[in-house]
């Protein structure tokens, strides 16, 4: 059962002589319950390519199958969470009113919006957070929330544009844990956009890399990891040999020019 | 124990006004000492009460109420516009620089002497910084934020109902504060074009040619009392809803 | 299509939609010189004739009361520009006058300064002083505000890391404040030039009505609200307008120049 299909998906932004080719031609199939990252350098597109899964972006070329309709249509069903690269949290509403927040918007009722904001949370490790304010929570926090935020009406896919990115590596390794945790749980469809290779490698089953000028896939690294994945995987051989693999797929694609 | 600092400072130029008064003599018609002014208000205070009712009660408050409310929902009416809203907003910022208050003769001809031409004149001083100040803030959340709202496939009454009205609150309430000060000034103005034997600014403007000074300095203090009270208010209620704002500095 | 060209059309449209409206108004009211609202054209046959029309030193002529509310202005925006800034100045060095002067600032607005004027002017005037400066000094009073608030930000705007260089420079205070401070306000400042602009004029114009002046625009304003004149209202109230647009003319001129002289951003 396939959520996302792209079939020569091309997106251009500008026009006349101010064209950018974000994306090329992309060619790239998702499956239920996969979790894909989408790798590469700034200017290669994986942003655009996930906003052009959320319907944020428009294609110019191509198809996109999203759950079996349109992007626009899944979005109109709700079919994902969304999970941005700051917490966009609503500094007015406390941590369990913010987790609210979609469910209030899909006229879900009070008792059981508050039922599922408290699970959610507890999810993701912040029972007892409920009533406290976005800026008293350190930015790992407010992160977390913003998951549980997404996660709050049940999507079967969740879409993260570099969630962990402004976090430290600490905090990062943390959330990594607790994400995979979330998704084995769940059995939800990720993908998840990155430019860390231990972090692309750590959570994946699918790696797909990425390269600028115009934005394309290089290459699809199929991970073969363990589904059991502690911290210290990323010291093993098996792990390293994925990692390897894709830098040679991003050298290829000129990502450090 | 910030408020210790200004009012220790005002002590002190009290202080020293009182004691440059007394003790060098300055005629009570040039300057009179803080006392003098404390004594003319104990005297006067019916007719400082009536001209409090008269240009505040019901020169300002409704002024203000119906300015402020006319320039939130036009706002709101040409937010669904952006064409309009592209049209709207450099002429409305033209206009509210321009000398407003002129408008005052104007309104007492329409209006006549008594209190509506002086509410007209606050409204209309009123509506362009509130027309100005909530468009911005309708303008001012972040993309992300909409993208969010995007995302949930919200509508346009729910994303001005949970993002929109909310981010735009602190550029509302900057509209607000300052419309406080400029509705009193619209109504003090319109005084001086016409008004019925009672008001603030009649009296100051009458009692000053009669060189009644202790009755006009009086009116001065009872003006200061009534503006800065109702800037403290605002302030009060700005600090409760926006108790989130601080934050995002 | 520039951003110049985006907004013409809208503008021009609801400009016309408002010409629209006066012409409408004018007509419910009746019409001619003599009704409440005179029509668009009715009024700028007067403006015209009050500028064209009378020798430029006669009471009849808008640019005398235009002149004499602009000379009333300028003194009070030079006055407000001094003492805004001297204050911005004091205030952020020395923390005392921050705590107590700062709250007195804001309180200072909240007084309608109309209650003021006919005691700064009678006061005065027992002190021997009348003329431009009391209606300069409410002038002043409404402008000075925007002045010293926009300096206060300027002056703190420079972050922490750029004080920092200047302290591996053992940079003096006066250094300090000359090429860190003064020029980091700038952008601050005239944007708050612009506005105590127009509030300059709007005070010289408020500051004519208690005074019994004679000459200015705003004088203009009573005599023709004593005399039932009303084309003689609208057509002091157009200048009055145009008179402000002058005024952010030219402080968006001097603008330009700072931002020019910043190579296009200030």
């Amino acid at each position: 059962m396939t959520v996302v299909e792209a079939a020569g998906l091309s997106i251009v932004f500008g026009s006349g002589t101010q064209q950018t080719t974000a994306l090329d031609g992309i060619d790239l199939t998702i499956a239920r319950g996969e979790f894909v990252s989408l790798i590469g350098p700034s200017g290669c597109g994986k942003t655009t390519l996930l906003r052009a899964i959320a319907d944020l972006e428009r294609p110019t070329g191509g198809t996109l199958v999203v759950n079996g309709t349109t992007p626009e249509a899944a979005r109109l069903a709700r079919s994902y969470g969304y999970v941005f690269q700051a917490p966009a949290l609503y500094p007015w509403r406390n941590v369990e009113r913010n987790v609210m927040l979609p469910l209030e918007i899909m006229g879900v009722a009070a008792a059981e919006r508050r039922e599922r904001a408290r699970d959610r949370l507890a999810q993701v490790g912040l029972s007892g957070f409920e009533g406290r304010f976005p800026w008293q929570l350190s930015g790992g926090m407010q992160q977390r929330v913003s998951i549980a935020r997404a996660l709050s009406f049940e999507p079967a896919l969740l879409l993260m544009d570099e969630p962990f990115g402004a976090l430290d590596e600490i905090t990062r390794d943390g959330l990594n844990v607790h994400l995979l945790d979330l998704w084995r749980r769940t059995g939800m469809t990720v993908v998840f956009v990155t430019h860390s290779i231990p972090e692309a490698v750590y959570l994946s089953t699918r790696i797909v890399v990425m390269s600028p000028r115009p934005g394309r896939i290089v290459d699809v690294v199929e991970s073969g990891l363990s589904a059991e994945r502690p911290l210290e995987i990323r010291e093993t051989p098996a792990f390293l040999e994925v990692a390897h693999r894709v830098r040679t797929a991003l050298l290829a694609g000129h990502s450090y020019d | 124990m910030n408020a210790l600092a200004p009012l220790l400072f005002a002590g002190l130029v009290l202080g020293c006004w009182q004691l440059a008064c007394v003790g060098f003599g300055v005629p009570a018609v040039l300057l009179p000492p803080p006392s003098g002014i404390a004594a003319a208000f104990a005297a006067h205070l019916p007719m400082l009460w009536a001209d409090f009712v008269q240009t505040v009660v019901r020169s300002v408050v409704p002024g203000y109420l119906i300015g402020c409310g006319a320039g939130f929902l036009v706002a709101l009416g040409l937010d669904r516009s952006r064409f309009l809203m592209r049209g709207v907003m450099p002429v409305a910022g033209v206009f509210g620089a321009l000398p407003i208050v002129g408008i005052a003769p104007i309104a007492v001809m329409w209006f006549g002497f008594d209190w509506p031409s002086k509410a007209a004149v606050a409204a209309a001083m009123t509506f362009f910084p509130m027309l100005v100040g909530t468009a911005a803030g309708l303008a001012g959340s972040g993309a992300m934020e909409r993208d969010l709202m995007r995302s949930y496939a919200a509508n346009y009454p729910q994303t001005l109902r949970h993002l929109r009205l909310p981010a735009a609150l602190p550029l509302i309430f900057n509209a607000l504060k300052l419309n406080s000060t400029l509705a009193l000034i619209g109504a003090i103005v319109a005084e001086f074009f016409g008004t019925p034997i009672v008001g603030m600014g009649f009296r100051i403007s009458t009692e000053a040619a009669r060189l009644d000074l202790d009755v006009v300095w009086a009116e001065i203090a009872l003006a200061a009392f009534a503006g800065s009270s109702i800037f403290a208010l605002l302030t009060a209620l700005e600090r409760a809803v926006l108790f989130w704002e601080g934050s995002r500095r | 299509m520039t951003d110049r060209a985006r907004t013409a059309a809208p503008v021009l449209t609801v400009l016309a939609a408002l010409a629209a409206l006066w012409y409408l108004a004018a007509f419910l009211t009746g019409g001619g010189p003599r009704a409440i609202v005179p029509a668009p054209h009715e009024v700028a046959f007067a403006v015209a004739q009050g500028v064209f029309g009378a020798p430029v030193t006669s009471p009849h002529s808008l640019i005398y009361h235009a002149a004499v509310t602009a000379a009333t202005a300028l003194a009070g925006f030079a006055l407000a520009c001094v003492v805004g800034i001297l204050l911005a100045v004091a205030i952020v060095h020395q923390r005392v006058l921050d705590q107590s002067l700062m709250p007195w600032i804001v309180a200072s607005q909240t007084v309608p300064v109309l209650a003021i004027a006919p005691m700064v002017v009678v006061v005065l005037g027992n002190a021997g002083i009348t003329g431009l400066l009391p209606k300069a000094l409410i002038a002043a009073w409404l402008s000075f505000f925007p002045i010293a608030t926009g300096m206060v930000a300027g002056l703190r705007a420079p972050d922490s890391l750029q004080l920092d260089v200047m302290r591996t420079y053992s940079a003096s205070g006066w250094d300090v404040f000359a090429k860190l401070r003064w020029p980091a306000s700038m952008s601050y400042l005239f944007v708050s030039l612009k506005i105590a602009a127009t509030l300059a004029v709007v005070g010289a114009i408020v500051a004519e009505l208690p005074t019994g002046a004679q000459a200015g625009l705003g004088a203009r304003l009573l005599a023709g609200s004593y005399y039932g004149q009303t084309l003689q209202i609208w057509a002091a109230l157009c200048m009055a307008a145009l008179l402000s647009l002058a005024a952010i003319g030219a402080t968006d001129l001097a603008q330009r120049a700072l931002i020019r002289s910043r190579g296009g951003r200030a």
